[in-house]
């Protein structure tokens, strides 16, 4: 079977790291890696990996011989808004892992259907990722009315870009749980800990539910972790899920969640396990539409006329 | 006759002070102690939930009353002190900023763990486009050297920050090592130097003076010395001891012990005391808030709250980690039962 070419935007931390992932692929095949810094590691190290590279980032890339269908860009929000257009202009599928979130919010065990065709799709955030996949869980079960997370994370892998504007993780993670795993309100927390050695990612997700019934919880919670560890083996429950009715005497349930992630190590540090979750589903992401692409999936629905 | 040394003090009674209430303050409430401090003449009064805007939440507890109602009840009677909120980055954003401003709040107090300041850049800076004051808090400072606090201070500062204040939210700090924190700040900073602390080994007041004799001019305070752990700086007593000690405050010191006394003693639905738990945490230096978050999962799991807190600093946990309480409680549960087996 002939796997999709794909092709790295950013030669950083995370492009390096999602290139090994990609090299593991039984669906994707990484073709080349543009960056704009030439003596980068990240450059280095793919052409040891024997792929094309080009250091005049986005128009070096787009003027290569090499073809390919998929473009991760693992840039920054301000780059990938310059690129999203060119990219779509030269008919490359865009799946950005920044937070330009030019295109629709996806996370591939969720909602990724519902984008079949889109030409640019966004990762949400490294919290959205790790919690909205269990609030969609708890979803299937009943009515999710509130969610909240808290994310914790080493303050090491958190990068300049993320703690100048870390806002924008509290509100895209919270509209993420809102809008894909389908809480009626939804609320994120981020926690940056200094300590040494780093901590692994951990978050915590509270669900109040109209009404459920335990076993069900847990089954589709369990089902659902599951289905996450295919893509990132470190993803993992803390502890045994905790289901309390709530104190007011209703019938509705709060169920918390304790998640770890740890890093495969590929290239970032395994304590990063919240970038790691994002290169992950970032493969993920590609592998999927790569199946649409050999079914002739890829498509928008044809809109219906009514008469 | 010289001028006398003015000190600021920020009464945070409805903000740190909603801990001990566990965030239960009505609108009526808050209008009356907000009266009351205004009258007395105390400069900035604060209003916020005990972990800042947007901190109604699970993980820290729900308000009984949107966090704006209260903000808006202080607002409408303060007559000629400031009013103050509290955000930390990570748990409120901009947006609550500016809605707390559009209600008059006039002072921003943006507080991040020590050595994470870089986070607060975008909200120190809305503040100041504003118009208003800012204090940037260096929280749980007992946990960093004094270089390393001054280098986090001059990012406040260089972020726009009028005032930074070493902020002892474990209550761990002596005088002396407060006194070298204050003279590293202001040994590196061109702003004002401030502290913030809390009582858990009993030292808030005398930390305070400490802080003042190196140079420190803000200081926080709560009425009856509520606030979170063991509680904060009694407003009333600093007054006092500030007042024989030859400072000016601008506070009256009779009517700020009938503030404490007649309006805020009443609303406490226990005495904020230094019992064992709020002093193990002033001893192994954990976060004041997690007290009661700690005492309720201590009781719900049957452990002592006491090894809780001792497991969290062992994971050397920062504030806003409240999420870990409860499940160091299941864990430690879950070890008595197996050692009872054994």
């Amino acid at each position: 079977m002939e796997k999709t070419a794909v092709a790295i935007l950013g030669s950083g931390n995370i492009g390096t790291d999602l290139m090994y992932k990609l090299k593991r692929s039984k669906f994707l095949r990484p073709v080349i890696m543009a960056g704009i810094v030439a003596d980068s590691e990240g450059l280095a190290r793919a052409r040891q990996e024997g792929l094309a590279i080009t250091s005049e980032g986005i128009e070096g890339l787009l003027k290569q011989k090499e073809t390919f269908e998929i473009v991760f860009d693992a840039t920054t929000a301000g780059a990938h808004k310059i690129h999203a257009p060119l990219l779509r202009d030269a008919k490359k599928i865009a799946i950005d892992l920044t937070p330009a979130a030019v295109g629709p919010y996806v996370i591939p065990l969720v909602n990724l259907e519902e984008h079949v065709g889109e030409s640019n799709l966004n990762l949400v955030s490294c919290g959205g990722q790790a919690t909205v996949p269990l609030v969609s869980a708890l979803d299937e079960v009943a009515p999710v009315e509130y969610a909240e997370i808290v994310a914790t994370i080493a303050s090491k892998s958190a990068g300049p870009g993320t703690r100048q504007n870390i806002d924008e993780f509290t509100d895209t993670t919270a509209r993420g749980l809102e809008k894909i795993g389908h809480a009626a309100r939804g609320k994120a927390i981020i926690v940056l800990n200094p300590a040494e050695p780093p901590i692994l990612m951990r978050n915590t997700v509270h669900g109040v539910l109209t009404s459920a019934d335990e076993g069900k919880i847990l089954r589709s919670i369990e089902s659902m972790v599951g289905r996450i560890k295919e893509y990132v083996p470190g993803y993992r429950l803390r502890a045994k899920p905790l289901i309390q009715d709530l104190s007011n005497g209703s019938s509705k349930k709060k169920v918390t969640l304790f998640v770890e992630v740890e890093g495969a190590g590929d290239f970032l540090p395994k304590y990063a396990g919240n970038l790691d979750i994002m290169t992950s589903a970032a493969v993920k992401v590609g592998e999927e539409i790569s199946r649409h692409l050999r079914a002739g999936t890829w498509k928008k629905p044809t809109a219906e006329v009514i008469q | 006759m010289s001028e006398k040394t003015f000190i600021h003090i920020l009464d945070s009674s409805l903000r740190d002070g909603s801990h001990a209430l566990s965030h239960q303050y009505t609108a009526a409430q808050v209008s009356s102690v907000a009266r009351g401090l205004d009258d007395a003449g105390v400069e900035m009064i604060e209003v916020s939930h005990g972990d800042g805007l947007g901190g109604s939440t699970v993980t820290y507890g729900f308000s009984k009353q949107s966090e704006m109602e209260l903000i808006q009840a202080a607002a409408e009677v303060i007559k000629n002190g400031k009013l103050a909120v509290l955000l930390l980055p990570g748990i409120g954003t901009k947006d609550d900023l500016k809605m707390a401003a559009d209600y008059g709040a006039k002072v921003a107090q943006i507080a991040t763990h020590v050595t994470e300041a870089d986070i607060a850049e975008q909200h120190i800076g809305v503040a100041k486009k504003m118009g208003m004051e800012v204090i940037g808090m260096l929280m749980l400072s007992h946990m960093a050297s004094p270089e390393k606090i001054a280098e986090q201070g001059k990012l406040m500062e260089s972020f726009g920050a009028d005032v930074v204040l070493v902020t002892d939210s474990a209550g761990a700090l002596l005088p002396d090592t407060v006194k070298q924190r204050v003279a590293a700040l202001r040994g590196a900073l061109k702003i004002g130097v401030g502290f913030h602390g809390h009582n858990n080994l009993s030292l808030a007041v005398a930390n305070s003076v400490a802080a003042i004799e190196e140079g420190a001019r803000w200081i926080d305070a709560c009425t009856c010395g509520l606030g979170a752990g063991s509680g904060n700086t009694p407003t009333e007593v600093l007054t006092a001891v500030l007042d024989k000690m030859g400072y000016e405050t601008g506070i009256n010191l009779w009517k700020i012990m009938d503030v404490a006394e007649n309006i805020v003693r009443p609303i406490m639905p226990k005495p904020v005391r230094i019992g064992k738990v709020s002093l193990t945490m002033g001893y192994a230096g954990v976060y004041s808030s997690f007290l009661l978050h700690a005492d309720k999962a201590a009781e719900q799991f049957g452990v002592d709250a006491r090894d809780i807190l001792v497991e969290l600093g062992k994971r050397k946990v920062v504030g806003g980690q409240e999420d870990m309480i409860v499940e160091v409680a299941m864990m430690l549960a879950e070890k008595q039962k197996q050692d009872a087996r054994a």
